[in-house]
């Protein structure tokens, strides 16, 4: 398994979406490297044959009956919403 | 008269021989909260005024028609949503966020006819072993007000050993019951996965997330379990299975009762205290009639790289949903879309939550998925099947909640492998997925020391069982801190 560097770290802050500062990255990067190197441990272990778990229980898909319900209504649905105009969620000009 | 020391069936005495009422109690309980949590910091909203008018409502009904927690008071962790009740699992991201719908627990224990007093602080969305990583304050442990309660159900459990409510709900992914639980000197269970549902706990690690109660005593938590266990629809992983009465499982007899005790619980990183306690409850237990013997779970020591990269990955799934747009923190520097998301989530979040969901885009990322996400998912098959294989021949795994006591506030937030090692005794029953309970079990210069019980998958029953008999037996669940001293309520 590879180290962690900043660079990677600068990467992957982009993949999650994440703003962060050089300094930020250098500091992610050193504590970042020291926690994937003590996850290296689990090399130790030959899994060749070992079957993943996903889930601990055993359990198969759940379905429920493809019936319509109403929904909430949406004076509800708003309620959190920051901005809002004639009942529709309003964000920022993103276009340059 | 003061009511912080009484158990459910001692205060369902007093309101049945018309002694308290339920308003009364409610209006102590805030007054408690009011005199203890400016130095305790366990609460963050409160629910004063709804819960006041319920009270007097709850004290109109006939008592054949009430349970044994009817009327009662209990605060609920600030990851599971309250209608109506300020909602932030400690985060910045979701600062004023006012849920419009009862997470299912919830609505169980207003079936219950239960009082939710208010929301309890715990580290951001759940990480965390200190409450440090909340956005909105530091909570402090009872016993000494310079050390951390644990966490991240860290409100819960302090509240609780402050005596400003009997009964809390908390949730434990790594250990977020049980270390806070055993850091705060009270009793706290993580039920089997499935058996309590998670609809309206907001995820952090959804295959190890679990609710479960925080209390004084060991039958209180059993009759909370009682109130929040069931299958649920909304949840569909919550398991279709029996729901037995906790409480009923109380008999006081473990003759013959076959206990594992791992050697790797009390191996280098576990500290003298830690070990000697729980080796003098195991005496305990033996002269109430359990055998004990030495087994192995050979894997445990793999148990917190394994969870740190499932939970991590996870939880960068589970967190990809707070974008701004809809609900909570909303950035004032937009720019062009990316920058709206990335700011909007940088400044929302704090570090700790950062380094776990960069550390489970890195741990799902093309190219490191089969080396680290896929490795920890074998890992985890391996360390269920040492439990399974113990369970084979033992009732009950028994060793130590947390490696040593609480520690200093600050000590040891900058250092994510050393405050993640408080886990790791913890951590092996969440990948696993069975139940597993922290009951008080000596003190170590003032601050309370836990054993942790764990049973089989869906046997909460013989856990309680045992906690109960240790309980009995002792007097730790009776120490109470020394800020009870000054308390008027």
């Amino acid at each position: 398994m590879a180290k962690m560097t900043k660079e990677e770290v600068i990467e992957v802050a982009h993949l999650a979406r994440l703003a962060i500062t050089d300094e930020e990255a250098e500091h992610f990067a050193e504590q970042l490297e020291a926690i994937t190197n003590a996850m290296e441990l689990l090399n130790e272990l030959d899994t060749e044959n070992v079957e993943p778990t996903t889930h601990v229980l055993e359990m198969a898909n759940v379905l429920r009956e493809d019936k319509a319900e109403p929904g909430l209504p949406r004076e509800l649905v708003m309620k959190n919403v920051k901005e809002q105009e004639a009942g529709q969620v309003k964000v920022p000009t993103i276009l340059d | 008269m003061k009511l912080a020391d009484k158990t459910a069936a001692e205060l369902q005495e007093l309101i049945h021989t018309k002694e308290l009422t339920i308003a009364d109690l409610t209006e102590k309980t805030f007054k408690r909260i009011e005199e203890l949590d400016s130095d305790v910091d366990a609460f963050l909203a409160l629910n004063q005024e709804q819960a006041s008018s319920q009270a007097a409502e709850m004290d109109q009904v006939p008592f054949e028609e009430r349970g044994p927690l009817f009327g009662l008071p209990v605060g609920v962790k600030d990851n599971i949503v309250t209608e109506g009740i300020e909602t932030t699992a400690s985060s910045r991201i979701l600062e004023g966020f006012n849920p419009i719908y009862n997470a299912t627990v919830v609505e169980k224990l207003r079936a219950a006819g239960m009082v939710i007093v208010g929301k309890l602080n715990m580290d951001e969305f759940a990480m965390g072993s200190s409450n440090e990583n909340s956005y909105y304050k530091n909570t402090k442990n009872p016993w000494n007000l310079e050390t951390v309660p644990g966490g991240s159900s860290g409100g819960s459990a302090a509240a609780v050993a402050a005596g400003e409510v009997p009964f809390t709900l908390g949730s434990d992914t790594g250990g977020s019951i049980r270390q806070p639980a055993s850091f705060c000197g009270v009793v706290g269970m993580k039920p089997t996965y499935g058996r309590v549902s998670r609809f309206g706990l907001i995820a952090y690690a959804s295959s190890l997330d679990q609710i479960g109660p925080v209390t004084r005593t060991v039958k209180d938590n059993a009759l909370l379990l009682n109130v929040i266990a069931g299958h649920d629809e909304k949840d569909s992983t919550s398991a279709n299975v029996d729901v037995p009465d906790f409480a009923a499982a109380l008999t006081g007899d473990i003759t013959g009762l076959r206990i594992g005790v791992p050697k790797e619980y009390f191996a280098q990183g576990v500290g003298e205290s830690s070990v000697k306690a729980v080796k003098d409850a195991l005496k305990v237990l033996e002269e109430k009639g359990a055998i004990c013997e030495e087994i192995s779970l050979p894997h445990s020591k793999y148990a917190l790289s394994t969870y740190y990269l499932i939970a991590s990955s996870e939880a960068s799934s589970n967190l990809s949903r707070f974008d701004g747009i809809r609900y909570g923190y909303r950035t004032e520097k937009a720019g062009n879309l990316l920058d709206f998301y990335m700011n909007t989530r940088s400044e929302g979040f704090g570090d700790e939550v950062k380094r776990r969901i960069m550390l489970g885009t890195y741990a799902l990322s093309s190219g490191y998925y089969d080396a680290y996400y896929k490795k920890a998912q074998k890992v985890r098959t391996l360390i269920k099947n040492d439990f399974d294989k113990a369970f084979e021949k033992y009732d009950v795994i028994i060793g130590p909640t947390t490696p040593t006591p609480s520690f200093k506030i600050g000590e040891i937030i900058d250092d994510p492998l050393t405050m993640y090692a408080n886990d790791i005794l913890t951590i092996p029953i969440n990948l696993a997925g069975v139940p597993a309970i922290s009951i008080p079990c000596g003190f170590d210069n003032g601050l309370p020391l836990g054993l942790q019980i764990i049973g089989k998958y869906f046997d909460e029953e013989t856990v309680y069982r045992v906690a109960d008999v240790f309980e009995q037996a002792t007097d730790f669940h009776k120490k109470t801190p020394h800020i009870w001293e000054g308390a008027a309520q």
